[in-house]
C-alpha cells in the first residue's frame, strides 16, 4: 500500500501548492476552469492525425507553471503517471493503420504512428492543464467554482466529501490491506475472498462514518446548504484572462501556427 | 439562567433491534457542573449522548434543557445550546479548510461577516489554533484535530459542552494540553472517558453507568474509593489513585 499512500501524500502537495501567492493563484477561480475549459476543448477537438498543431498548446501549462511558480519536473511527473493509458489505448494504432501520410528522408511515417502520438500529446497536455489548474486553485475552490458555474449543488458537496474521505479511506484501505498481508505471509490469503470480505468490511464502516458525518453536521445546524466563503469577484483582471487564453486557444484550433511559422519562413527565405 | 440546567427524567431507549440500550436513566445536572459518565464499553454512554442533542429521541421518558424539552420541534434551538464533540475528530470536522469548519455552526445560526469572523477567530484561539486556520483538517495531528473539534462547537457558543472521550489517542502533551483547556471552561460539562485520571482532574461529579442503569451517582473522589462499585462495573481506580508499584517493591 506504500504506492497509494505515497500518491496521497502527493496530493496533500498539490493542496499545498495551491496556497501560493503569485497573481495566478489570486485570479477567480472561475476564470481559470473556464479558460482551461476552453483549452481542453480544443486540445480534444482536434482530428486524429494532427500532431504539428496540438505543440503550440503546450504553451498555456508552460506559461502557467512559470508565472504561478510551481514545479514544473513534479507536474511532468504526475501527468506522465497517466500516459501509460494512453499509450495502452493508442498501442495498437500503428499496426492497424499503415497508410503512409509523411516521409522523414528514407523513414516512412504512418497515419497509426501519427495517430499514436496524437493521443500521447493530448493526454499529457488535457491531464497537464487539469493538474496546472488544480496546483493553482485547490481542488474545494474548484468545486465552488464549479458550483457558481451552474453546477448542481449536491454534485459540489458530493465532490468537496469526496475529496475530504478521500484520505481518510484510503488511509483505512491502507491499513486493513497491511493487517490482511501481516497475516498471509506472501501467501494469497484466501485469494479475492478476502478481498471481498475487506471491501464488504469498509464499505459498511464508511456507512457507519457516513451516518456519524450526518449526526456532527446536524449537531451544528445543518439545514441543506454548504455555507461557502464569501466568493472572490470576477473583475478586470479575470476578463482578461479569460479572453486572452480563450482567444488564443481558438486561433490556435482553427489554424495551424506551425504550418503558417513554415511558410512564413520558407516563403521569406527560400 | 435556568437555560443551563439539563435534566433527564426516565430515559429509556430501545434500538430497532431490541437492544435494550437505556433503562430508566435519570439524571440533573445543574449551571457549571462537570460531570463525567464512565462506565464499561456498551453500558450505554454513547446512546445516552446521542439524546442529549436529540440526534436519538428517547423511546419514553423526557429529556429538557432550561424550560426546552428535547423534541422534534425544538432540535434547533437545542442543537445551538448543548454543543458536540464527537469521538473522532474526521467525522467532525468535514469542511476544506479549518477555519471553514469552524465557521459552519455560525453561518448556519445566520451569522455572516466581520461577526462570523470574530466568531472563528475567537473560537481559535480560545483552543490555542488560530495559525491552523488556513489548513486542511487532514493535514493536521491528532492533538491539533481535537482540538479544533472543540473550537467548532465553542464558535456555536454554546451553554453546554458534551464530549465523547476527549483524550483518546493523544500524546501525554496534547492531553495534558487538553485538561488545561477543559478545566478552563465555564460552561457546563457532561463528558463520557475511560480516561479515569483526566475525569478525576476535571469532573467533580461522577456518573456510573452500567447496563442502561445508572448504577452511581456522586462526587468522583467518592465513587473512585468505592472498589467494590468499580470493579462490578468493570472498572478500576484512576491510576493516579492506585499506590505506586515501584516504590510499594522498595523501588525495585
Amino acid at each position: 500500500m506504500a504506492s497509494i499512500n505515497q500518491a496521497l501524500l502527493d496530493l496533500k502537495r498539490l493542496d499545498q501548492l495551491a496556497a501560493g501567492g503569485t497573481v495566478l493563484h489570486r485570479l477567480d477561480p472561475r476564470a481559470k476552469v473556464l479558460a482551461t475549459l476552453v483549452f481542453i476543448v480544443s486540445v480534444v477537438s482536434f482530428g486524429r492525425y494532427e500532431l504539428s498543431a496540438l505543440i503550440p498548446f503546450l504553451f498555456f501549462p508552460a506559461f502557467l507553471i512559470a508565472l504561478g511558480q510551481l514545479p514544473a519536473g513534479y507536474l511532468v511527473a504526475k501527468a506522465a503517471l497517466v500516459c501509460p493509458l494512453a499509450v495502452a489505448v493508442g498501442m495498437f494504432n500503428p499496426f492497424f493503420d499503415r497508410s503512409v501520410l509523411m516521409q522523414l528522408g528514407p523513414l516512412d511515417i504512418t497515419g497509426g504512428w501519427i495517430s499514436f502520438a496524437s493521443i500521447v500529446l493530448r493526454t499529457a497536455l488535457t491531464v497537464g492543464a487539469a493538474l496546472t489548474l488544480t496546483a493553482l486553485t485547490g481542488f474545494p475552490a474548484i468545486c465552488r467554482a464549479l458550483e457558481r458555474l451552474g453546477m448542481p449543488r449536491a454534485f459540489a458537496m458530493q465532490l468537496l466529501f469526496l475529496y475530504r474521505y478521500l484520505f481518510v479511506l484510503s488511509e483505512e484501505v491502507g491499513r486493513a490491506s497491511r493487517a490482511r498481508e501481516l497475516r498471509s505471509f506472501g501467501r494469497n490469503g484466501d485469494g479475492l475472498k478476502s478481498y471481498a470480505s475487506l471491501l464488504g468490511h469498509l464499505l459498511l464502516r464508511t456507512w457507519q462514518r457516513a451516518e456519524r458525518m450526518h449526526m456532527a453536521m446536524l449537531a451544528r445546524g445543518f439545514s441543506g446548504v454548504l455555507p461557502g466563503r464569501e466568493g472572490s469577484r470576477f473583475g478586470a483582471p479575470e476578463f482578461a484572462f479569460l479572453f486572452f487564453w480563450s482567444a488564443l486557444c481558438v486561433t490556435l484550433r482553427l489554424n495551424n501556427a506551425p504550418q503558417l511559422l513554415g511558410a512564413l519562413v520558407t516563403g521569406q527565405l527560400p | 439562567m435556568s437555560h443551563h440546567i439539563l435534566e433527564i427524567e426516565h430515559l429509556r431507549h430501545v434500538y430497532p433491534d431490541g437492544t435494550r440500550a437505556l433503562n430508566d436513566v435519570s439524571l440533573r445536572i445543574t449551571h457549571g457542573e462537570s460531570v463525567a459518565i464512565i462506565g464499561a464499553n456498551g453500558a450505554g454512554k454513547s446512546t445516552l449522548l446521542s439524546h442529549l442533542n436529540g440526534y436519538l429521541l428517547p423511546s419514553s421518558g423526557a429529556i429538557r434543557i432550561g424550560h426546552l424539552a428535547v423534541g422534534k420541534g425544538t432540535l434547533s434551538e437545542v442543537r445551538r445550546t448543548v454543543g458536540m464533540v464527537f469521538h473522532d475528530p474526521d467525522d467532525q470536522l468535514f469542511m476544506p479548510t479549518v477555519y471553514e469548519d469552524v465557521a459552519f455552526g455560525p453561518s448556519n445560526l445566520g451569522i455572516t461577516g466581520s461577526d462570523l469572523e470574530r466568531c472563528v477567530t475567537d473560537a481559535l484561539k480560545r483552543v490555542d489554533a488560530a495559525h491552523l486556520s488556513r489548513k486542511a483538517p487532514y493535514h493536521l495531528s491528532a492533538g491539533e484535530k481535537r482540538r479544533v473539534a472543540i473550537a467548532t462547537v465553542l464558535s456555536m457558543s454554546p451553554d453546554i459542552l458534551v464530549m465523547d472521550e476527549p483524550t483518546n489517542g493523544l500524546d501525554p502533551f496534547a492531553r495534558r494540553q487538553l485538561i488545561g483547556l477543559l478545566k478552563e471552561f465555564r460552561h457546563s460539562k457532561v463528558i463520557t472517558s475511560h480516561d479515569l485520571d483526566m475525569v478525576l482532574e476535571v469532573c467533580e461529579r461522577t456518573v456510573v453507568l452500567s447496563g442502561g442503569e445508572v448504577r452511581a451517582d456522586g462526587a468522583t473522589v467518592e465513587i473512585f474509593r468505592d472498589e467494590a462499585l468499580l470493579r462490578e462495573c468493570r472498572l478500576e481506580k484512576p491510576l493516579s489513585m492506585q499506590g505506586c508499584p515501584v516504590c510499594a517493591n522498595g523501588g525495585k
